[in-house]
């Protein structure tokens, strides 16, 4: 039991004895941690939503004497939502693409874009809850429209981080250009940006779709 | 998926073991089927094609399945081997326990309410 | 909270202090007052001190902006024994107080303030006492038993440590200003919705832990990828030392887990600031759904907090019985398994509620079959020390009183774990001591042989052994006075949270639990005075090898207290005993070609960012809205400032680390 195991040949000198150290320090890449951390980041943020479909999916039937779903929801304006993330995906795509070639002007071309239709999902976003408070749909009317509001609401709220953060990313990327620090920070917001359309696909299934089956 | 027409070796990009990303083509392979996997379910609903809501829940939800693996595939850039499995891995347990909370929530809840509220559970929306 | 009459009708003191005013300072609460005095006397004498031996500087420098996982782990550390202090002290009051109110006595505590003291008591003990000292004792360690430099993200660390202290802070905050919250440590609703807790106790309890939270949530993060791709080379998972490899699930557990509870308190939140339906009574609200999501997250925590201490025993034990770990393998699926079906059992904190039967017994069961891998963690233990050459030192000691304690604490477990057992014995006293059994016997005891197996690596020397046994032997007999009475009066039906009696028979259990209480107190003290003699006494002490224990990790084989480096060279693992490998192969210590080390460097952000969130929580607790609002575009101001900094790190020159070995080399030639 106590026999030491055998020994990877990788790690033997010339004379085959065991190395206990490295003569030359190993070349870590600066942030070769970021995107795991980043993606562990994101996974967590992901059952921040899986508790909010899961109250949504307790309350989402308590309209308290209220207006349901079928009252609510407009469903071309929610296709035409949804419309808006995917396109700003597929920018999103087309700029990490263009980063690949290291073409700055065309990277920052598509990201405009990107944030332009993110910022197009998030007026007609507002647009849709300014209708419903304007109708007496408010948060605070029952459980559902709370659940709904909430849910649909921290999705727009990571949107607009996203928007920020995406700006912020713009002009760092005019400063230094697409060094290595700045191409890892786009793939981490690309990684949030396309993490907030799976998300999409989830509350527009689950929220819009099947409020409007109820 | 794209790996084929973007080797890993030679790349010397510092992040390239993070699963590289896609290509013209996969970008666009990606967007064509979430736009096809949008535009059915929304069609579904909003024709009323199946007279029974249950069959359209059940294939709306079925859809909803395949687009995020579609864009875990094609726009997350998912797959076994970046970083070290780590990734997936992660991502397993993380659906593993998303599944747990939803399920395991509305099963809970709803046993709750079946006992605690016998005459409410019947018709919780028209309750104050 | 009623304004006072000179504040009444002004509009101009709302806007600007919310609903602060001068009745909200507890000022006729003598206790509080009492409290409130020493704690500025005992502040003023520290910064006088600090001020005149002009220790400002080395501290901002050396230590407030330090991205070091060593000193940040020590920071942990320090924060958690002070608020250990203040947990502690939560306890003793309310032990007196249970074991006065009888016979008509009222006892010394008014409802109000006891309400708030069962409630920070439970509060600061999980999120302020095991959790900072749980990730001290994992930022410590991690990277030196993996054979790393630091952390993935070093300034996330500083970052995280930060934003713990600052919940910290928010929470000590309440005592003074405004109340804390009188829900109990879970805060469910509707007790701790507007409509009953219409005052800032709540809130203090909620930004608090969503600040600490975010702390928690990213050390979590950083753990995980450090021990994912920071490991030395040759050092695959199944060589990762024990210790590693539970820190590494109970990181996994808080990134599953803490979401949920920001989550679910953000929920409460908007509850009490907007007026949404989610935990109310009426309106299609549903209470149960909050204490349905806490526990998914509840549950989880207990194993967070209990997975690397058992870590921790493994490590004693192996050390301590000149032997390789019985069972390495058992040891980490046992311990995977756990984390697992840590997720499968919540809803046993609240049989009661009627779920019914089988919802119940699901949960009943799956509850049950937790004790099988702990079962064999247990019995990897004892095979362990069987035939070992066993070394009865402080970590050992208090290794072996974890086993007894901790046995008898999972065994009363399984008993709750039952449903129809549980509708007798919920909400008693019996739960109580059950779970003050796992966590004083589980956690505590194994953060204690943390310390004292530890401290020689943190600090160059050991720990005074006699102090050091009459705190384990004042806490061990203590805790045995201080617990059994409570599950005999848990049997008999006695409730948590209750503040006066009127059954005279019960006394005297009271009375008992108390004296156990007051031995507590007893081995406390006697184990600040450990420390400061052996501080007193470091010369005598001190420990030049690194290596004091005879260790088998890798963390022994750099120096005590290690270089900001950990390692002058990158070291090379053949097997899961790491440094026992190496001393049994005769690994040499080489003496030249050393080069210079890349290596991160201080920042200031994360203490700004801590900052700059405490008052966006004090301005959301009073409705100090310009506050919240300003220091909220503060903090994301500073944040993406901090993003336009590329200049990360520096290199440790090549004499610097020549000059920092050939110290060592010295001292290890002069011991011989």
């Amino acid at each position: 039991m106590a026999s030491a195991s055998p020994i990877d040949p990788a790690f033997l000198d010339k004379d085959g004895n065991p190395l206990f150290h490295l003569a030359h320090e190993p070349h870590h890449p600066e942030g070769s941690s970021t995107m795991l951390g980043f993606w562990m980041y994101l996974m967590s943020d992901c059952l921040i939503f899986a508790c909010l479909f899961a109250t949504y999916a307790v309350l989402g039937g308590n309209y308290a004497a209220g207006p349901g779903p079928k009252d609510l929801f407009d469903l071309p304006l929610v296709a035409l939502n949804t419309a808006m993330l995917l396109f700003s995906s597929i920018t999103y795509g087309f700029a990490m693409l263009a980063m690949e070639k290291n073409r700055v002007a065309a990277t920052q071309g598509w990201l405009a874009i990107t944030g332009l239709f993110g910022l197009a999902f998030l007026s007609i976003e507002m647009y849709e809850f300014a209708h419903l408070v304007h109708e007496g749909a408010t948060p605070m009317r029952s459980g559902f429209l709370s659940a709904f509001f909430t849910l649909v609401g921290t999705h727009g709220l990571h949107v607009t981080f996203g928007c920020i953060w995406l700006v912020t990313l713009m002009v760092q990327v005019a400063r230094h250009g697409l060094i290595p620090a700045n191409q890892r920070r786009l793939m981490c917001l690309s990684m949030f940006w396309h993490f907030l359309d799976v998300i999409w696909i989830g509350v527009f299934t689950f929220v819009y779709l099947m409020g409007m089956l109820r | 998926m794209s790996d084929a027409a973007h080797p890993k070796p030679g790349h010397d990009h510092p992040d390239a073991h993070a699963g590289a990303h896609g290509t013209m083509g996969s970008y666009m392979i990606g967007f064509g089927l979430s736009v096809i996997l949008t535009a059915i379910p929304f069609w579904l609903v909003m024709t009323g094609f199946f007279a029974n809501p249950q069959t359209t829940a059940i294939i709306i939800m079925a859809f909803a399945v395949v687009q995020i693996v579609v864009h875990m595939i094609y726009f997350l850039h998912m797959n076994t081997r970046s970083e070290g499995g780590w990734s997936m891995m992660a991502l397993i347990f993380t659906l593993v326990l998303v599944v747990i909370t939803l399920s395991g929530s509305t099963w809970v809840m709803y046993h709750l309410n079946h006992n605690m509220m016998p005459t409410m559970s019947h018709d919780m929306s028209q309750m104050p | 909270m009623s304004p006072s009459p000179a504040s009444e009708n002004s509009g101009i003191w709302k806007l600007i202090f919310g609903r602060l005013d001068w009745s909200s300072l507890p000022l006729h609460e003598p206790i509080v007052v009492g409290t409130f005095l020493m704690v500025m006397l005992g502040g003023l004498v520290v910064v006088a001190g600090i001020t005149k031996y002009k220790l400002w500087g080395m501290l901002w420098n050396d230590w407030f902006t330090t991205v070091d996982h060593k000193r940040i782990g020590i920071m942990y550390m320090i924060l958690g024994l002070i608020m250990f202090v203040r947990g502690f002290a939560d306890a003793v009051m309310m032990r007196l107080q249970q074991a006065m109110a009888f016979n008509g006595s009222e006892g010394y505590l008014n409802a109000h303030h006891y309400d708030q003291i069962f409630t920070a008591h439970g509060v600061i003990m999980i999120f302020f006492v095991a959790m900072p000292m749980i990730t001290g004792i994992m930022n410590y360690i991690v990277p030196l038993q993996i054979g790393a430099r630091d952390v993935s993200f070093p300034f996330l660390n500083n970052f995280s440590f930060w934003m713990t202290t600052a919940g910290a802070v928010i929470v000590m905050m309440s005592l003074f200003v405004g109340e804390f919250a009188r829900t109990g440590w879970l805060a469910y609703p509707p007790l701790s919705g507007i409509a009953y807790s219409p005052g800032v106790g709540v809130d203090y309890y909620i930004w608090g832990l969503q600040i600490a939270g975010i702390g928690t949530l990213l050390s979590g993060v950083n753990l995980i990828a450090t021990i994912v791709k920071m490991r030395a080379p040759g050092m695959n998972m199944m060589k990762l030392p024990v210790f590693t490899w539970t820190s590494l699930c109970a990181n996994v557990l808080i990134v599953a887990a803490f979401p949920v509870l920001t989550a679910v308190l953000a929920l409460l939140s908007l509850d009490r600031y907007v007026g949404t339906a989610f935990f109310t009574n009426d309106m299609g609200g549903n209470p149960m759904m909050y204490v349905n999501l806490i526990w998914i997250w509840g549950h989880p925590e207990v194993y967070i907090l209990i997975l690397p201490l058992f870590g921790v025993f493994s490590e004693v034990t192996a050390t301590f019985s000149n032997k390789r770990l019985f069972g390495y393998s058992s040891m980490v699926y046992a311990t995977i398994v756990i984390a697992l079906l840590s997720y499968l059992v919540w809803l046993h904190h609240f049989f009661t509620m009627g779920s019914g039967a089988s919802v119940n017994s699901f949960f009943g069961i799956t509850t049950m079959v937790i004790s099988i891998p702990t079962g064999a963690k247990l019995f990897n233990w004892l095979f362990t020390m069987y035939r070992g050459r066993i070394r009865f030192d402080l970590p050992m000691m208090w290794t072996v009183a974890f086993m007894l304690t901790f046995t008898v604490g999972g065994m009363t477990g399984v008993l709750l774990a039952v449903p129809p057992a549980d509708f007798v014995l919920h909400n008693s006293l019996f739960l109580i001591a059950h779970f003050h059994n796992v966590i004083i016997g589980g956690v505590l005891f194994g953060l204690f042989a943390a310390i004292n197996y530890w401290w020689p690596k943190a600090f160059g020397f050991t720990l005074d052994t006699k102090w050091g046994k009459r705190s384990f032997w004042l806490w061990v007999v203590g805790f045995w006075f201080a617990f059994m009475p409570l599950y005999i009066l848990g049997l008999m039906g006695v409730t948590r949270r209750m503040r006066v009696f009127d059954d005279p028979s019960l006394q005297i259990w009271f009375q008992i639990a108390a004296f156990g209480a007051l031995m507590i107190a007893a081995g406390i003290a006697c184990m600040f005075v450990q420390f400061a003699v052996s501080i007193i006494n470091r010369e005598k002490l001190r420990d030049t090898t690194g290596d004091p224990w005879n260790g088998r990790t890798l963390e022994w084989a750099t120096s005590s207290p290690p270089p900001d480096y950990n390692f002058a060279f990158t070291p090379v693992i053949h097997d899961n005993d790491a440094w026992a490998d190496m001393k049994k192969r005769g690994y040499q210590r080489p003496l030249s070609g050393y080069e210079a080390i890349h290596m991160p460097s201080n920042t200031g952000t994360g203490i700004i960012i801590a900052g700059l969130s405490i008052a966006f929580s004090v301005g959301m607790i009073w409705y100090m809205w310009w506050l919240a609002g300003l220091s909220f575009v503060g903090i994301l101001a500073v944040a993406i400032g901090h993003t336009f900094n590329y200049k990360r790190d520096f290199y440790i020159p090549k004499d610097v680390v020549e000059r920092t070995e050939g110290e060592r080399t010295a001292l290890l030639a002069a011991k011989g």
